[in-house]
């Protein structure tokens, strides 16, 4: 049997649209979510990324039906289903936590959806099969959850939630329990499954590299609301706010001095990438990604490297301002090779439109 | 070394044969006591006229079926009510719990009237009948029941196995019956057991409430012929640890079905 290329027509499905509008939801004084709004397109996966406690998971449990909301709607397929009680609403979802049942062998854990669907005992079967060898487990239906590893059961529990064809498949932080190597592995192999299936599916993630690297698009949540939803490139090149900037990937905060649409940032004039909140003159810390500062060795310049570290194609390199300001800079290992500690390097900057840091 | 350990293995073997003494050595001295028939001689005489007094089928039988209704009436109401309070009022657990306790403290007689004014006007076949008896043995075994069961929730990830069968489309009836039951099985048989012993000992609200069960049969026909009063005792033990003894044999077997296989080293 050949299950490894296509997938088998059981789990195939086309796509399912979600669109949440204007979702609020409070938990005594705090406001979990605070006017949410995210729109999901057939077969998109979109991850939803941001700090501890802004509200991503109960933006996943909404969608899901395990929690209510205040105000706002979720449409599902152009459908409202914020009424709809979780058991009718057809999403697969995958927990942070292990939740395989502990009573039920491996393969009645993934039947169980069916089951409850009235679906033939052989069908059940079979389906359950199909489902675990799409995810590399065929040969463990017998086992019981307590007899897998960590990663096995949360692909356990994948095969579960892909078993019932849900409409929308949910992800909640699966991988978080994992240790690195099977995490990095399990990831791409969701992401695989998922453009197989063909499946709308929601990743909630505080990890950037995770979002980043399996998404379609990344949104990036702050205090209950969406601060910027877009491609990864877009998020990490062109961050609508200084929020996103700083968020995904690493910034520098380098003190300038605003000069009309202008930012002068060690004697560098930078274009500003909105209009800066900021007087003529004023203080602010701009923000620049280690790729886009660059470092020459001049025995008159005005940075002083401090350590330096290897990583294969780019090296980076830690240097301090003459106003104890430290700068990242990732610079191709061939060039850096004389930027040892203790040199003097010149500072320069690619001319991008900058971003300024907030609250400074 | 070897002798210091082999002293040490030695303590658990002490304390279980002195226990086993403290609990066997009443039952075969009872026994003993139930065979003695006149002139130091012994025989089954006082099991022969234990037999042959009237009513000990049907008390027996009586009991049998309020137990079996306690234990039917209690899982049925405390199985949704224990999980509800874990799943959405964790913070009541502290006062259903303090209420749970209520019955150790309440002296019996009121007890009893209590539940004879709930039921006042109920039909005659619920408060002239050993039915009543459900009601009242429901309540008295609440504070082992609440927390048997509390145990036996608090030991599995109740929350996300619930979300993930009701995500999976299972109602709450469905959820009930098929995760939470089967994954407390042990507590729910724990607490069933505890009913069971508890009814099939239990002699003051029946009596007050002139209900013929077991107990109170055993109470009343001992009075009357010591020898017999020591041979229904035992009967009476007897009974309840084959009761047991059933039960468990019917987990046993499930929860050999639960763990066939050795953990794998993957
Ligand atoms: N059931 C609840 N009762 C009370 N407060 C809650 C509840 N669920 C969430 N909150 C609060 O709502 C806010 C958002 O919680 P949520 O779990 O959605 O955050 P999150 O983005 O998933 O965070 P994390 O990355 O830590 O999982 C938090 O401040 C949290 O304390
Ligand atoms: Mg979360």
């Amino acid at each position: 049997m050949t299950v490894t290329e296509a997938a088998p027509e059981a789990v195939k499905r086309a796509g399912t649209s979600v669109e949440f509008r204007g979702l609020r939801r409070s938990f005594g004084e705090v406001a979990a979510l605070d006017g949410l709004d995210l729109a999901i397109a057939p077969g998109e996966l979109v991850a939803l990324l941001g700090p501890s406690g802004c509200g991503k998971t109960t933006a996943l449990r909404v969608l899901a039906g395990l929690e209510q909301v205040d105000a706002g709607e979720v449409l599902v397929d152009g459908g409202d289903v914020t009424g709809v009680p979780a058991n009718k609403r057809d999403m697969g979802m995958v927990f942070q936590s292990y939740s395989l049942f502990p009573n039920l062998a491996v393969r009645d854990n993934v039947a169980f959806g069916l089951r409850l669907r009235g679906v033939a005992a052989a069908t059940r079967r079979r389906r359950a099969q199909e489902l675990l060898e799409l995810v590399g487990l065929d040969s463990h239906g017998h086992r019981y959850p307590h007899q897998l590893s960590g990663g096995q059961q949360q692909r356990v529990a994948l095969a579960r939630a892909l078993a019932i064809e849900p409409r929308v498949l949910l992800l909640d932080e699966p991988l978080s329990a994992l240790d690195a190597q099977v995490r990095t592995q399990l990831r791409d192999e969701i992401r695989r499954l998922q453009l197989r299936v063909g499946i709308t599916t929601l990743f909630v993630t505080h990890d950037q590299e995770e979002a980043l690297s399996i998404a379609d698009r990344v949104g990036v949540m702050r205090s209950g609301r969406l601060e910027q939803c877009d491609t990864p490139a877009e998020l990490y090149q062109r961050p609508a706010t200084a929020f996103v900037a700083e968020f995904v990937g690493t910034m520098n905060h380098v003190p300038g001095v605003v000069a009309g649409q202008e930012v002068v940032v060690a004697g560098h004039r930078l274009t500003l990438a909105e209009p800066a909140g900021a007087r003529d003159g004023q203080l602010v810390k701009v923000l620049l990604r280690p790729e886009s500062v660059t470092l020459t060795a001049e025995a008159d310049g005005q940075a002083l490297v401090s350590d330096r570290s290897f990583r294969g194609a780019v090296t980076r390199v830690t240097a301090t301002l003459p106003d104890g300001t430290t700068l990242l800079a990732d610079l191709p290992s061939v060039t850096a090779a004389d930027l040892q500690p203790g040199a003097q390097a010149a500072v320069r900057f690619a001319p991008q439109p900058v971003l300024l840091a907030e609250g400074e | 070394m070897s002798t210091q350990r082999r002293r040490a293995a030695r303590w658990p073997v002490i304390v279980l044969v002195v226990a086993g003494l403290y609990f066997l050595l009443p039952m075969v001295a009872s026994l003993e006591f139930s065979l003695r028939d006149v002139h130091n001689t012994h025989s089954f005489a006082a099991w022969g006229r234990l037999l042959s007094y009237p009513g000990l089928l049907d008390t027996l039988f009586t009991s049998l079926w309020v137990a079996f209704g306690t234990v039917a009436l209690t899982l049925l109401l405390m199985v949704p009510t224990v999980s509800w309070v874990h799943l959405r009022r964790p913070k009541l657990k502290r006062f259903v719990e303090g209420i749970s306790l209520l019955p150790l403290v309440i002296p019996p007689i009121v007890l009893v009237n209590g539940v004879l004014v709930v039921f006042q006007d109920a039909p005659e076949i619920v408060n002239g009948t050993p039915l009543i008896l459900v009601f009242e043995y429901v309540i008295l075994a609440l504070p082992f029941t609440y927390r048997t069961l509390d145990a036996g929730l608090s030991a599995i990830p109740l929350a996300t196995l619930v979300e993930a069968a009701r995500g999976l489309g299972a109602s709450w009836p469905v959820v009930l019956l098929r995760v939470v039951l089967p994954n407390i099985r042990t507590a729910v048989l724990g607490a069933a057991l505890l009913n069971l012993a508890l009814v099939m000992g239990e002699y003051t609200l029946s009596s007050i409430l002139l209900m013929q069960t077991f107990p109170v049969w055993m109470v009343s026909t001992g009075r009357t012929d010591a020898g017999v009063s020591v041979a229904v005792s035992l009967l009476s033990l007897l009974i309840v640890f084959v009761l047991l003894f059933l039960l468990s044999i019917v987990s046993g077997r499930r929860t050999r079905e639960l763990r066939p296989f050795t953990p794998s080293a993957s």
